[in-house]
């Protein structure tokens, strides 16, 4: 027991160094971007100490309504607090320090979680309450360093893992007008093997995952149901021995998250029975949260690739194709 | 959330140094002690010699192992790549990364034809050890 103590300890001391760390980070992003009156410590702070109470499921008809607009209330609170802290910042790097100080918060959280565990373990000299943590903190300090250096590519709105969906959709909306689809969701027009695509991925360079189901939906509506195949790219975790950028096919709807866009895209999807095809680019939650690895990047076309067989094998010429590029565009333009 | 809290997780404890330089102390007085103990009673030198190699080996490494332990908490800044293109010609830049670039950012002219270029990758090339393994 005293050796699980001491490993527990031993973690806790570097989970305090990089909660301070990403702590410092915050605030000094706050400030050289920013440019507040006051110092924004105090504010920070607060912030870090936010939390979000989900639904009551008990009765569980209608939950992903509620659901969603609590996380819309918690956007648009994050949002407001970030411009309160930081008056000189535009849009863009409005979603970029919300994300950091997103990402501060979540070791904070990670933080205080194992603190807690390791002081009643401690306090009351139980082996399971110890066993338990220390049983999962190898993976618990994988994600906290993730965390850690998403921290630095957040503040400086450097690509992460997450945003290959993202760039893949821009890669093919490149050049083509695009127009406000749904929030934070951007759509083109694009002529592809013959059909008419409608790409979408969330607005860039800021910080933001949009609303893809919103904007599924709006298409499908838009055309009426005549819609021959959705195409959704995003990045997904890897299995270890798997390599990082290995893109893989399949179906259905390719979207992380608390569940609510998923939900709205197949609710939509189910309306039209209109086929959903997935193709991912694999990576470890590392890689995901840290800026771009260059094999993340060059897996970009093979997932282009993918795209266009899938279009040509699936849909015949003059049909409508839906290519949602998912995940975090931070980094990422159109 | 102190303002001190940052410095205390790099800092070693105060009580382990003690331990250290106090063993460190009693090492060395335990080597001085055989010197002078070899022309009374050699028995007697050996084992102090024994015991003060020992101690000042131990209290060394341990003092080594916390500072190597210190050096380990950093949190990394991986190098990133921003290659910028010109559309029309094809030149190429590659520099470092700076606060504000994003993919598909219109940048600077091109050297060689006035065209505006455009940022067309950012990312980090990691140099991984490949593990041997059947699977």
């Amino acid at each position: 027991m005293y050796v699980m103590i001491r490993e527990v300890e031993g973690s806790l001391y570097k989970l305090k160094y990089i909660r301070d760390e990403g702590r410092k980070i915050a605030i000094e992003t706050i400030k050289e971007i920013g440019k507040p009156q006051s110092d924004p410590t105090a504010k920070v702070d607060r912030f870090l100490e936010y939390f979000t109470i989900t639904p009551q499921s008990l009765d569980p008809a209608g939950v992903i309504g509620k659901l969603e607009h609590i996380l819309d209330v918690r956007d648009t609170r994050f949002k407001d607090d970030v411009k309160l802290m930081a008056p000189a910042t535009d849009k863009t790097q409005v979603n970029n320090l919300e994300n950091t100080l997103e990402a501060a918060m979540a070791l904070n959280f990670i933080y205080k979680v194992i603190r807690h565990f390791y002081l009643l373990g401690k306090k009351t000299l139980s082996l399971y309450i110890i066993m338990q943590i220390q049983m999962i903190l190898p993976l618990v300090m994988r994600e906290a360093e993730a965390y850690a250096s998403a921290l630095k590519a957040f503040a400086d709105g450097q690509p992460i893992g997450d945003g290959a969906g993202a760039l893949v959709a821009a890669r093919l909306t490149y050049g083509h007008p695009t127009r406000n689809i749904a929030k934070d969701c951007v759509a083109a027009t694009v002529p592809m093997e013959g059909r008419t695509a409608y790409v979408i991925k969330a607005e860039g360079p800021g910080g933001n995952v949009g609303k893809p189901g919103d904007a599924i939906k709006t298409i499908i509506d838009e055309n009426e149901g005549k819609i021959a195949t959705i195409i959704m790219v995003d990045a997904a975790l890897k299995l270890e021995g798997e390599e990082v950028g290995e893109v893989a096919e399949g179906v259905g709807a390719a979207i992380g998250g608390p569940g609510v866009d998923q939900f709205k895209i197949e609710e939509s999807i189910l309306k039209y029975h209109i086929p959903i095809n997935a193709v991912i680019i694999k990576e470890d939650i590392g890689d995901a949260v840290s800026p771009m690895r260059k094999e993340i990047f060059d897996a970009v076309d093979k997932a282009i690739e993918r795209i266009r067989q899938v279009i040509l094998e699936k849909t015949k010429e003059g049909d409508n194709v839906i290519v949602a590029g998912v995940g975090n565009t931070i980094g990422i333009g159109q | 959330m102190s303002k001190t809290s940052s410095s205390a997780t790099t800092r070693i404890s105060s009580f382990v140094l003690l331990v250290i330089f106090i063993t460190l102390a009693l090492s060395l007085t335990a080597l001085i002690l055989a010197v002078s103990a070899f022309s009374s009673n050699e028995m007697a030198a050996y084992y102090l010699l024994l015991i003060g190699f020992l101690g000042a080996a131990m209290s060394t490494y341990v003092l080594l192992q916390t500072r190597k332990r210190i050096k380990r908490l950093s949190i990394a800044a991986p190098s990133i790549t921003t290659t910028i293109e010109c559309r029309k010609c094809g030149f190429k830049n590659v520099r470092e990364f700076e606060r504000g670039d994003y993919i598909f950012k219109e940048v600077d002219p091109c050297q060689k034809c006035n065209e505006k270029m455009l940022i067309t990758a950012i990312y980090r090339e990691v140099k991984e050890k490949r593990k041997r393994t059947p699977f």
